[in-house]
């Protein structure tokens, strides 16, 4: 009997998430196989990691000064505008900091490998690649990942730096607040917990990037207009996969540290 | 230099056809394929033997691209047997098939070179990654291009080149490790006739001047029979056509039509074939 719709539907699901599964198993599998193609992590981690400072700096600064403004408003009506450092840093490391920086990574470099690889693979350069006996899922795909969990993990700490400064600009220059009061209430509140888990974030979220915009790349059918949807694919879905996973993290890291 | 060269010649390894004579190099025996369910190659059985040159023809779309992907596994039939060199491609892993890969020489329909790479660094790109001496590496990508007379573009990126000159590169990095198995996918498609008649003149050298065995895609016929008819005169370093309008023997035909294989013979088969496609495919 031939498969319904609905069956070759769920079939296409199941074989994509399969598809996904193995492609991120042998790319990570190849870390610990030679050649470990070095040079070529470097230069990713130069392009995804150095490459996107600028616009993570303006977005965190940024997102750190709007929450002191508006955070500090609604703590006026309760007295309470002496833990607005706090409330930033507590926002930007836990939270904001993780799932912007990733977001916006994610918008500039998942459409990039998936763009590159898509170019790559609609062109016969992948074929082509393999037929001159180089695993691309060594060569194109494991450098990727490597570079952007590597990368978007520092990326995450500047931008809660930078969003934690941009919070105190907006209090001190602002809101006339004390600059000494804010920094402090900013650091002696943090513990443990909170820095773990907003430092555990950007790496779960580095792997969905890169893995993502690795696997929509690599399977891009369609010439040129393949790639176009290739490269909006990858940046729709990890950016939901990214949003979704934070809810995850969150709620596990509630659970193991209770706050 | 002489006696440098004669040494090399008798410390090279023995190849593989020189270890398995009279196997054939390819083989491919009741092979089928589909793609989401819809057949594509049905019940293919053909054989490519050592020095032998089979030209693969058929129209546009009829999946002779496919079936040039399926001998050197970077697709998997859905049934069938398909043998090169002596191995089972279609059971091996990608692991394995990296290193079989190593003696097949590939050259794309569009010539696939890497665009953010330069000539030098295609051509030499196997070689690199086999971590083959710098200097070695200079002087096999020189001699690869020579062969193709492109030398003067070590340092160009293939987007500044023509559609020939990248076919040609793409001829200098499938030949520049002397494999025993040589396989051509269209490689004179959307190329002017001059062009293509340098293209050709390639493909005749490297199959008179090394014997490589190879399978030839096209659905220009009058290439296909440029090949056939034609030998490679290296004193005045040009093709030529066979005294008394003789058939180069060592060059057959495969004929693919609506999925199987239609023909399987000799030139002089071909041109008398009674088959009512083979006649007007030919007409």
């Amino acid at each position: 009997m031939p498969d319904s719709a609905i069956d070759r539907a769920a079939k296409d699901r199941i074989g994509s998430l399969q598809a996904y599964a193995l492609l991120s198993g042998r790319a990570l599998a190849n870390l610990f196989r030679r050649p470990l193609y070095l040079a070529d992590i470097i230069t990713q981690a130069d392009s995804i990691g150095v490459g996107s400072i600028p616009i993570v700096l303006l977005t965190g600064f940024f997102t750190g000064a709007v929450l002191a403004l508006q955070s500090a408003s609604s703590l006026a009506t309760f007295g309470a505008t002496a833990i607005t450092g706090q409330l930033v840093s507590f926002s930007m490391i836990k939270e904001l900091g993780p799932v912007l920086t990733s977001l916006m990574v994610s918008g500039r470099n998942a459409s990039g490998m998936a763009s590159e690889l898509g170019s790559m693979v609609v062109t016969e350069q992948i074929d082509a690649m393999r037929a001159l006996g180089t695993d691309p899922l060594r060569k194109l795909v494991m450098p990727r990942i490597v570079a952007t969990v590597f990368m978007l993990f520092f990326l995450t700490i500047l931008s809660d730096t930078v969003g934690t400064m941009g919070g105190a600009t907006t209090s001190i220059l602002l809101l006339s607040q004390d600059a000494s009061q804010y920094f402090h209430s900013a650091y002696q509140s943090l513990r443990f917990g909170d820095i773990f888990q907003g430092l555990i974030k950007p790496i779960v979220f580095g792997f969905i990037i890169a893995t993502i915009g690795c696997f929509y790349g690599m399977n891009t059918k369609g010439g040129t207009q393949g790639v176009g949807r290739a490269t909006t694919q990858a940046v729709v879905v990890s950016s939901v996969l990214i949003i979704f996973s934070d809810f995850i993290l969150s709620k596990l890291m509630i659970s193991v540290f209770g706050r | 230099m002489a006696e440098a060269v004669a040494v090399s010649a008798q410390t090279k390894p023995p190849t593989w056809s020189e270890q398995h004579p009279g196997e054939p190099v390819v083989s491919f025996e009741n092979v089928y394929l589909s793609f989401h369910g819809k057949s594509v190659l049905e019940d293919i059985s053909f054989e490519v033997h050592s020095g032998e040159t089979r030209i693969l023809l058929g129209p546009a779309g009829v999946g002779k691209s496919v079936l040039l992907k399926l001998v050197n596994g970077l697709i998997k039939p859905d049934s069938g047997r398909i043998r090169v060199f002596g191995q089972e491609v279609e059971t091996m892993r990608e692991r394995d098939l990296f290193k079989l890969r190593a003696n097949i020489g590939s050259v794309f329909q569009e010539g696939a070179l890497f665009d953010s790479m330069t000539v030098r660094d295609n051509v030499g790109y196997r070689l690199n990654e086999e971590r083959v001496d710098p200097v070695e590496v200079e002087r096999r990508v020189t001699d690869s291009l020579r062969f193709v007379e492109l030398e003067h573009t070590l340092d160009k990126f293939p987007s500044q080149l023509s559609g020939g000159m990248r076919r040609r590169v793409s001829i200098a990095r499938a030949i520049i490790n002397r494999p025993e198995l040589l396989l051509y996918d269209s490689p004179t498609g959307g190329l002017d006739p001059i062009t293509s008649t340098t293209i050709i003149q390639l493909i005749i050298k490297q199959r008179d001047v090394y014997q490589t065995s190879s399978l030839l895609v096209s659905h220009r016929l009058q290439d296909a029979f440029m090949v056939a008819t034609h030998r490679f005169n290296r004193e005045k370093n040009a093709m030529e056509k066979l005294p008394n309008n003789g058939i180069e023997e060592s060059t057959t035909f495969l004929v693919l039509h609506e999925k199987r294989l239609v023909f399987n013979g000799s030139t002089h088969e071909l041109v008398h074939s009674e088959d009512p496609f083979i006649k007007e495919y030919l007409s």
